[in-house]
């Protein structure tokens, strides 16, 4: 390798566009190493537990841009304590002292507390980007600190957190002076808002492109900021819901009609049927649509809309569209890539509102389907065969069929043929989810075909500890695997222990793996940190130390450089 | 002592409880509990898969609770817990509502308001309005009897006689009532 000056080389990584691969430089050789180190901007920590802050902040002192996920994935659906971990702080505080040029902060899946908020905004003076999601914690007093000093603030983007409401303040908290806004969304919260300081701050940032309102806002405050803000590119409309009223609709379409930029559309939240024209002339810019939080909007009125939405590349819908409605998607939307499909009624047993029919209706008129989230009474081996063929670009695949372990109805078969045929034709799958009935011949398709695979989901699935293995010897590129009420234990646990190493993480829960198990694991790999999560009934007496032989309820794994946490409860053992 | 089948419809008849008479409300099926083991948080209103996905319960009381108790296994469906609360506070705050229509009456002074939420049925409203209009009735009949007539206008703002639709879908669609003089409602001079 000839001699390079290492500015020279510091040059050529600004090319490398991936973490993956300024990470795989940096291995290379020493001068790289440091080459690297120092010209690093941004840094993707996938979870939190896996390195101290301090040795990230000493190895990076350049850094700008920070991303940080905190708890595993089922933590979205409760199966995670609520005081499990996660915390923002640590990282916070010692980004404030090693790191003072910080501009962008992402976190997911973190609690984060206000006074986490008040320290990120009093550090960082050049302070740009804040993006949370699922995130809990603080309240909008956090947010009234970042507001007041984040001088050069550009995007705060709140997805699906849980936020406390101590008032509508916050939003007035922006001075008079913060005009460099392009970002803003606040949909998530539950409280009020005041429309004036809402208005007034849409009116002096000229660069803002994405808006996205909470319920909150009204269809009256909406039509005014439409009318100050005809740049938008992304909108989320709040509460759009008119009352009898003729013109403060027609006022609110032609402030549409004006928005020519505009090219995602959310929100919807408490819209009526007869809203939704005003919002037709411009349809046919669409890009991105959510409908998915807008129970009122029957099949009728979803089909008179998507109609128009020829351009549709992301579809967020609920599954009162209907089998009906998805062929009028897949008949109209081309250019559709990522469609998902959120049940109505959670609790299954209703009217079946999507069937395999509709997924097979979309994927043979969007040839371009690449990413699927799909909730559905039912599933064929036939249909997902039809669909593999029909759309072999997939890379993200999550079917859920909500009444678990259910056959293919027709023919009463498990639907290993039918996910085969998914893992088999998508040769680009890098994340599955799976559903219905299934044995270990899944397994041994995935193992054999899903070579890109990156994450996968199983729930209620498999026969035997064959089923696991499979997966383990066969997916080289997994990362995450996470795994509930399955019939794997202590021996799929431990046939090839050097594997998690290789993965970002592993959990297990209402599965067969032992105490034993998972203490055999803790002793082979030091790298890893083996948490079993035990939560005691009350009526429970304190037991001395429980059997070896006995079932964990919850298991994650995960490899670490960092050691054992010093933040976990007590209900959480890192054995 | 053996309890025959007619016996115990005999004891149902006799049996306090709440609610209107005449009214069969469906009972709640038991609770499922989980066998022994210390199996994830209960919350308060979610109860487990009936047995585990390995075994199946043979007894019948399981059965017949399979339909409620299959609906709420913990953590499914997968559906992120923001998303099940926001529809969950949407259903509530509906819920709690009420649904307030104002009430008008043909010669009355002034109009009432009622919650039609807090009515099981036709009957019930009638007596309630009967009760509530009472004092302005000529005397003959109140407005429960032939002299006059009960109509709402609905969603479309067509004025419609009460009680043709099913209950649920007329307080969906109900935006005010007006207790009609039957003479104007059919065209005919009242019966003497």
């Amino acid at each position: 390798m000839t001699y390079f000056p290492e500015e020279v080389v510091e040059h050529i990584f600004d090319f490398l566009a991936t973490h993956r691969d300024r990470n795989t430089v940096s291995t290379v050789c020493k001068t790289w190493y440091r080459v690297e180190r120092l010209s690093r901007r941004s840094v993707f920590v996938g979870n939190c537990y896996a390195v101290h802050p301090e040795r990230v902040v000493a190895r990076f002192p350049g850094l700008r841009s920070l991303t940080v996920k905190g708890k595993p994935h089922f933590a979205d659906f409760n199966l995670i304590p609520h005081d499990w971990g996660g915390f923002s702080l640590p990282w916070i505080e010692t980004a404030a002292r090693g790191c003072p040029g910080l501009e962008e902060l992402r976190l997911k899946r973190m609690v984060v507390s206000d006074e986490s908020l008040e320290l990120l905004a009093r550090s960082f003076p050049n302070f740009k980007v804040l993006v949370l999601i699922s995130c809990e914690g603080f309240s909008t007093d956090g947010l009234a600190a970042i507001a007041t000093y984040c001088r050069v603030l550009r995007e705060l983007d709140l997805q699906e957190n849980e936020v406390e409401d101590r008032g509508p303040q916050w939003l007035s908290c922006f001075p008079d002076s913060c005009t460099s806004l392009v970002s803003l969304n606040f949909a998530c919260l539950k409280g009020e808002v005041n429309a004036g300081s809402l208005e007034r701050l849409v009116a002096r940032c000229p660069n803002l492109r994405t808006l996205r309102l909470s319920r909150a806002v009204s269809i009256d405050t909406l039509s005014k900021i439409l009318a100050r803000a005809p740049h938008l590119v992304d909108l989320g409309t709040g509460s759009f819901t008119i009352d009898h009223r003729a013109e403060a609709y027609h006022k609110v379409m032609n402030n549409f009609i004006k928005c020519k930029s505009l090219r995602s559309l959310s929100g919807f939240w408490d819209a009526a049927p007869r809203c939704l024209p005003a919002v037709y002339p411009i349809c046919g810019n669409l890009t991105g649509l959510n409908l998915s939080y807008a129970p009122a909007i029957q099949c009728a009125d979803l089909i008179k809309l998507i109609h128009r939405c020829s351009k549709l590349q992301r579809l967020w819908i609920l599954d009162c569209i209907g089998d009906k409605g998805l062929a009028v998607v897949a008949n109209t939307c081309k250019e559709l890539q990522e469609l998902r499909v959120f049940p109505s009624d959670f609790y299954g047993g209703g009217i079946a509102a999507v069937t395999e029919e509709g997924l097979v209706a979309v994927s043979s008129g969007c040839p371009k389907l690449s990413s699927l989230l799909y909730f559905c009474n039912q599933m064929t081996n036939a249909a997902l065969i039809t669909v593999a063929k029909n759309c072999p670009h997939f890379t993200r695949f999550r079917l859920c069929i909500l009444d678990p372990k259910k056959p293919d109805p027709v023919t009463n078969q498990p639907l290993d043929e039918g996910f085969g045929a998914i893992v088999q034709s998508c040769k680009d799958l890098r994340r599955l989810s799976l559903s219905g009935l299934l044995t270990d011949r899944v397994f041994l398709y995935i193992g054999m075909y899903a070579e890109r695979l990156e994450m996968l989901s199983i729930a209620f699935a498999g026969d035997s500890d064959k089923g696991m293995v499979y997966v383990l010897n066969g997916c080289k590129n997994l990362r995450k695997l996470e795994i509930r009420d399955s019939p794997f234990g202590d021996a799929a646990l431990l046939e090839d222990v050097g594997k998690y190493e290789t993965m970002r993480s592993l959990w297990m829960s209402s599965c067969d793996v032992t105490l034993g198990g998972c203490k055999t694991l803790a002793a082979k790999m030091p790298g890893l940190n083996v948490e079993v999560i035990n939560e005691r009934d009350e009526s429970d007496e304190m037991e001395e130390s429980p059997s070896d032989l006995g079932r964990v309820e919850k298991m994650y794994v995960y490899r670490t450089v960092a050691g054992p946490r010093n933040d976990a409860p007590d209900f959480v053992w890192t054995l | 002592m053996e309890v025959s089948v007619s016996d115990f419809d005999n004891l149902k008849a006799t049996e306090l409880r709440l609610g209107l008479p005449g009214i069969d409300a469906p009972e709640k099926p038991a609770p499922v509990s989980p066998r022994g083991s210390k199996r994830a948080l209960l919350k308060a209103n979610e109860e487990c898969w009936p047995g585990t996905s390995k075994s199946l319960e043979a007894d019948t009381s399981n059965q017949e609770a399979q339909p409620m108790a299959k609906a709420q296994v913990i953590g499914w469906p997968p559906i992120r817990s923001y998303r099940k609360n926001s529809f969950k506070a949407r259903k509530a705050e509906v819920e709690a509502a009420g649904l307030f229509v104002k009430v008008s009456m043909d010669g009355a002074p002034y109009l009432r308001k009622i919650d039609l939420k807090v009515y099981k049925g036709y009957k019930e409203l009638r007596e309630a309005l009967d009760n509530m209009f009472r004092c302005f009735s000529t005397g003959m009949e109140g407005c429960n009897g032939s002299e006059y007539a009960i109509t709402y206008e609905d969603k479309d703002g067509d004025w419609m006689l009460v009680g043709d639709v099913p209950w649920e879908m007329f307080i969906s669609s109900c935006k005010r009532l007006r207790i009609m003089r039957r003479s104007e409602a059919t065209g005919m001079p009242s019966s003497p």
